[in-house]
């Protein structure tokens, strides 16, 4: 359940808060992003008991569902977790259970409580005890198969009548392989070895239910990927005859219930990626073509191709993918063209948007311009803060918690179940290429009606200083490593940033920017000389940030502070150059926008000078607060 | 870990299982002292206290506690 983000501290504060509030919706939709979280055993119980609060009719946007578990063990432990994991999915699942061992008789009895309850869904989840019991171990291959076949065949019996009688959804769960070997290895050859047994059983039984429209609830899957030991424990099987061991509750109501809902069509249907450090390593406006990591040849590269050969997959199953990255349209656009390794061609790409806004704003139109609506969305980003603001103000966007290593960012995905389904069709397969006929891969460029607002809202603070020798380090590596937003291009080393840094004539500053999600780290930097000649004046003589904060105003904020230290210091006149290269293009602007006059120029190196008198300067105004340095 | 941390633990465990948050548990505690704790939310209890402490008690332990003091005792031997 790594997928979901981890518990968090104050988690019985928010669900009392949640207990306070009358509104049915309002209320459900506060238990839904609890349900997001990774929660512990009790917490579960309790947030069940939260939803239990409610009426079963109550009139709700979250749909309901009737499920009726058939089960030959106990499974009481699960109900909490299946009905959390139902609202993680806006699902409002009521559960009817019979009594331990009462399957076959309620089935039955048409005036038994399972026939007043009607399920829409009913799940076989049955211990495999009883279907091999009496299978000598010297059985031969044919009295093996036939004696399978006879449980197989009753089990079909069942499933007929629950489709017969509730028309209803039937699922069968595979049978846990709780046996042990006997010979070892060799148990494969020996037909009545008990695990052997169980695994033909599952066998034959997918098959029978695949021909008779049952689903397979296939938890064989997920003990192969967690381990008997995570799903069963024998203590408890001793002691109440749980199977299924309580510590895997979360894992089996969260796999049961992404099947209904992709029943339900609440799967969802579009993967959005982010560009630099999710799909391939590095930033691509500040590394270049050959800077950043995607390929074979190395680990981290073919991590980065691992996660495009699934999420082409997911493709060609029919997700249809979108692109969402704070780049340059062209330079993005140009790795899916002309990068050799990349495994993604924008012809699978259904929306392309690269652009400076919020994403926030961007899935919006993304999910506009597909026609489909904001819960069908799964955003996968590297960053952090993205996730949290998307999390904070889509609430019904899928934001799986990526792990830190690319390696695990395809398991991530498949291990969050959004894109579960029951079934994979014609229609399946071609949708995305109609997306992408529809929509000519347009490429969307979106201003912000609410930009003001949504720039309020982050509660930004800028902390600045000057930089001091602790703070070298990554001073110069920012000097260094950006190549968008930065004004010169000159490099430097530790030693230079030094120098300059206690030298009188000239100022560092270095700036962090905070919001409600975080601290972004030190993300702009600024160097300024003067000249002994003409005390009164002071060159830029390089300024850099990082494209993490682009389009925050923060360069509106940096300016504020650098003219009002200039001013202090007795300074009339700033002077800027601006010096294009292929990276820098965002910037081209950068001094007209702050209210620099260009300087007419006679050489045609492309460099561009800038100037401003300081009376002059109009102060910015942002949305972005001070901070002094801490 | 001392008897009173655990006690401490398990006091909390109780009272969020239950929605109650009044009882206090002691070393002389039993089930039946402590009203809505049935044989299912002694199961959960039981549960919430192994995942908690990252323990797993033996088949014979659950079935011979007879009070809280039992269950402490039994988890500070399988810490250690």
């Amino acid at each position: 359940m790594n997928f979901l983000l981890k518990r968090s501290n104050n988690f019985r504060e928010y669900l009392k808060k949640a207990l306070t509030i009358d509104d049915v919706d309002e209320r459900l939709n506060r238990l839904f992003n609890l349900a997001q979280f990774q929660l512990g055993y009790v917490d579960m119980i309790q947030v069940d008991k939260a939803i239990l609060s409610f009426s079963k009719y109550a009139e709700t946007e979250f749909k309901h569902v009737r499920l009726a578990i058939l089960s030959s063990c106990t499974i009481d432990h699960l109900l909490p977790a299946i009905r959390v994991s139902g609202l993680r999915r806006r699902l409002l699942i009521d559960i009817y259970t019979v009594a331990y061992g009462q399957y076959r008789q309620e089935l039955l009895d048409p005036t038994s409580s399972l026939y007043t309850f009607d399920p829409d869904v009913v799940i076989f989840s049955l211990t495999a005890h009883e279907s091999i019991a009496n299978i000598p171990l010297a059985a031969s291959n044919e009295q093996v198969e036939s004696a399978l076949l006879h449980s197989v065949s009753e089990l079909c019996g069942h499933w007929r009548k629950a489709h017969k009688n509730f028309n209803a959804t039937v699922i069968q769960q595979s049978f846990l392989n709780v046996s042990e070997p006997l010979f070892g290895s060799y148990d494969r050859f020996v037909p009545a070895a008990p695990t052997r047994l169980i695994s033909r059983l599952n066998e034959q039984l997918a098959e029978a239910a695949s021909s008779e429209g049952v689903l397979w609830f296939d938890l064989t899957q997920a003990c192969i990927r967690d381990g008997i030991d995570f799903w069963f424990d024998l203590t408890h099987w001793l002691q109440g005859k749980i199977e299924i061991a309580p510590q895997a509750a979360a894992s089996y109501g969260d796999l049961l219930v992404r099947m209904i809902a992709a029943l339900k069509g609440l799967s969802k249907k579009c993967l959005v990626l982010d560009l630099d450090n999710t799909l391939w390593g590095g930033v691509i406006g500040d590394d270049g073509m050959d800077g950043i990591v995607m390929g074979e040849g190395s680990a981290v590269g073919e991590a980065y191709l691992g996660l495009q050969r699934y999420v082409k997959m997911l493709k060609e199953r029919g997700i249809i993918l979108a692109v969402c990255s704070k780049n340059d349209l062209a330079t993005a656009q140009m790795v899916f063209t002309d990068h050799p390794e990349i495994l993604l061609e924008l012809s699978d790409i259904a929306i392309f948007v690269a652009n400076w806004n919020d994403k926030v704003e961007n899935l919006r139109l993304i999910a506009r311009q597909l026609n489909i609506g904001l819960d069908s969305l799964v955003f996968i980003d590297d960053n952090p803060v993205e996730r949290a603001r998307v999390r904070e103000c889509l609430s019904m966007v899928a934001v799986p918690e990526l792990p830190d290593d690319p390696a695990y960012y395809a398991r991530c995905i498949a291990n969050s179940g959004y894109f579960e389904a029951c079934g994979f069709t014609v229609e399946d397969r071609q949708r995305t290429d109609q997306y992408i006929a529809n929509h000519d891969r347009k490429t969307l460029q979106s201003i912000s009606q609410n930009m003001d607002e949504f720039l309020l809202g982050l509660e930004m603070s800028v902390v600045f200083g000057f930089t001091t020798s602790l703070d070298l380090g990554r001073v110069t590596q920012l000097f260094n490593k950006t190549n968008q937003f930065n004004t010169t291009t000159r490099r430097y080393t530790k030693e230079e940033i030094k120098r300059f840094s206690t030298d009188p004539e000239m100022l560092v500053l270095q700036f962090r920017l905070e919001d409600r999600f975080g601290d972004n780290g030190l993300v702009s930097a600024i160097i300024l000389s003067g000249k002994q000649s003409e005390l009164s004046i002071l060159e830029i003589e390089n300024w850099v940030m990082s494209c993490r904060v682009f389009g925050r105003q923060l360069e509106d904020e940096v300016m504020n502070i650098v003219t009002e230290i200039a001013k202090q210091r007795g300074i009339h006149t700033l002077h800027a150059s601006f010096v294009p290269t292929k990276k820098n293009s965002v910037i081209r602007e950068l001094f007209e926008k702050l209210g620099f006059s260009k300087v007419p120029s006679q050489t045609d190196d492309g460099i561009t000078r800038w100037v401003i008198n300081l009376p002059d300067y109009v102060n910015r105004s942002t949305f972005i607060t001070h901070k002094t340095k801490t | 870990m001392t008897e009173e941390k655990l006690l401490t633990i398990f006091t909390q465990i109780l009272q969020n299982l239950l929605d109650d948050q009044s009882i206090v548990l002691t070393m002389e505690t039993k089930r039946h002292d402590v009203p809505d704790w049935d044989s299912f939310n002694y199961i959960n209890f039981i549960v919430a206290v192994e995942m908690e402490l990252g323990i797993k008690f033996k088949v014979a332990d659950v079935e011979s506690f007879l009070s809280v003091g039992d269950i402490v005792d039994s988890a500070k031997l399988l810490i250690g």
